[in-house]
């Protein structure tokens, strides 16, 4: 579709032959013999400011190197593209080329992903070779979240722990890779009250975990009922929803008192992408192995 | 040989035209018809200007010197589209005034990481981001969240950018300053990001 217009092409092609049988003709030009022509080593009459020049030949390596630059130059325009819309004759272009790649890639891969999709998770997760794999795809894919060891960060997951948001098994970590998850905490400081009711819910939060807030715990308890909608009676957590469980002292957004009051106060939003579209159904299956075997 | 070889030699002005002359066929050739094709010059399908809040983003990854260790520029090796996505083709950046494609790359290419992370991500990760990457060497730019956008001139930006061809419409103009004004450098530049190289996609 973007053919260049014959304009153009005559255009290219003009100025870039002139130019390499430009440089011919001057380096046949320089080098004949001429009329007024000095002896070699004997000085030419042009000085200036003092300096003197001396007739001395071109080095025939020069001369030789020189010619030979022209002939590659000619022999590449007609093998390769260059000369305006001439395609050259071999009729190479750059995505070819990456195009070839890809199809020889394929060849090798595609064949062991596809074994490797026939395997269930559970067993794939055992197979060394098909980790080192899923490693791989962790370390281009998700390290820059997740950590390249898996360990998280601050907001980001910890994957080599046994807890999980969503779940733990094969197929949710797939769906979780395969359709990404959006988690949303609300802002719940209109609905508990001033700061020190919001202490105090984070006072009973943290004494679910066996530790001690500032605030009164119990007062916190009353208040702590507009919380279960999502992290359960037992403050457990839910997985359909992603709601964390608050009992295990594992804390994605910080474990210390003021972050459990901020996250409390302003919410909290997390999002893991979706990679259905940016990689294969196989790979992804392969991803949800090596994840899947981290965590025991 | 001499006489003429002197002529040229001794005669500063007629050299000066002569290495003009010379060194335009490169530009002539190579340049110069990449104004009048279509590859170049057409959008493609689905490319749309950046808007008033990515516009500014785009200033400040510009005043910042993100593109000094970013480069935006995928080129079309298997090694790179593994890793980035889809190549990048020249109807990408027809609306790009400067092109950001960059010539070397500290930190990773950034032509495809629109939507590749979320934008909470780009906010840990641009505050500091060993919060995330404890191995990277990229500094933190914690003032972002600080610095919030007046708008008063990216009405003007547009109009200069419609200027050299960008479909910007009076609408967009005049909106510019009140779509901008009050949101933070870093709200601006996350968007700006989360924008990069959405129209084409490419399954690795």
């Amino acid at each position: 579709m973007n053919e260049m217009s014959s304009f153009w092409s005559t255009w290219i092609t003009c100025i870039v032959l002139l130019n390499i049988f430009g440089c011919l003709w001057l380096l046949w030009w320089a080098g004949r013999k001429h009329d007024n022509d000095v002896a070699e080593g004997k000085e030419l009459k042009h000085s200036f400011d003092g300096i003197i020049v001396i007739h001395n030949a071109m080095p025939r390596w020069w001369k030789v190197m020189f010619y030979a630059t022209i002939v590659f130059s000619l022999a590449y325009l007609a093998l390769y593209p260059g000369l305006g819309s001439f395609k050259g004759a071999i009729g190479w272009t750059s995505i070819k080329q990456w195009e070839h790649e890809i199809e020889k890639a394929d060849n090798r891969y595609n064949r062991i992903f596809a074994d490797y999709a026939k395997i269930g998770i559970e067993e794939l997760a055992k197979d060394p070779e098909a980790v080192k794999v899923g490693q791989r795809l962790f370390g281009n894919n998700c390290s820059v979240c997740h950590g390249s060891d898996a360990h998280g960060a601050i907001g980001f997951p910890n994957l080599t722990d046994t807890d999980w948001l969503y779940g733990g098994d094969p197929e949710t970590i797939k769906s979780s890779i395969t359709h990404g998850r959006i988690g949303n905490m609300p802002a719940m400081a209109a609905a508990i009250g001033d700061e020190t009711a919001i202490i105090d819910v984070a006072a009973h939060v943290l004494r679910l975990s066996g530790r001690k807030g500032s605030g009164n715990a119990e007062a916190g308890k009353a208040n702590f009922a507009l919380c279960i909608a999502c992290h359960g009676p037992d403050a457990n957590g839910n997985k359909t929803l992603g709601a964390p469980n608050l009992t295990d002292n594992v804390w994605l957004h910080g474990r210390d008192e003021a972050s459990i009051v901020a996250t409390i106060t302003t919410g909290k939003s997390g999002a893991m992408p979706a990679f259905r579209n940016a990689l294969s159904e196989e790979k992804i299956h392969v991803l949800s192995a090596y994840v899947y075997s981290l965590s025991k | 040989m001499a006489k003429t070889h002197e002529v040229v030699e001794k005669n500063i002005g007629l050299m000066s035209i002569f290495i003009i002359i010379i060194i335009s066929f490169a530009g002539l050739a190579k340049v110069l018809p990449l104004f009048f094709q279509n590859e170049t010059t057409q959008p493609v399908d689905g490319l749309k200007p950046h808007n008033a809040l990515a516009l500014e983003g785009r200033d400040i990854y510009i005043r910042e010197g993100c593109h000094t260790c970013h480069s935006q520029m995928i080129r079309p090796f298997r090694a790179e589209t593994e890793r980035y996505g889809h190549y990048s083709v020249a109807g990408e950046s027809v609306y790009e005034h400067p092109f950001l494609w960059g010539s070397k790359r500290t930190g990773p290419d950034l032509a495809r990481v629109g939507k590749r992370y979320s934008d909470e991500w780009h906010l840990v990760h641009l505050i500091n981001p060993r919060n995330v990457v404890p191995e990277s060497n990229m500094p933190g730019y914690p003032w972002l969240v600080d610095n919030l956008l007046t708008g008063d001139n990216t009405g003007t930006k547009m109009k200069a950018l419609r200027l050299v061809g960008v479909p910007y419409t009076d609408k967009d103009i005049a909106g510019a300053q009140q779509a901008v004004a009050g949101r933070s450098e870093m709200d601006a530049l996350i968007y700006y990001l989360q924008n990069l190289g959405t129209v084409l996609a490419f399954k690795r």
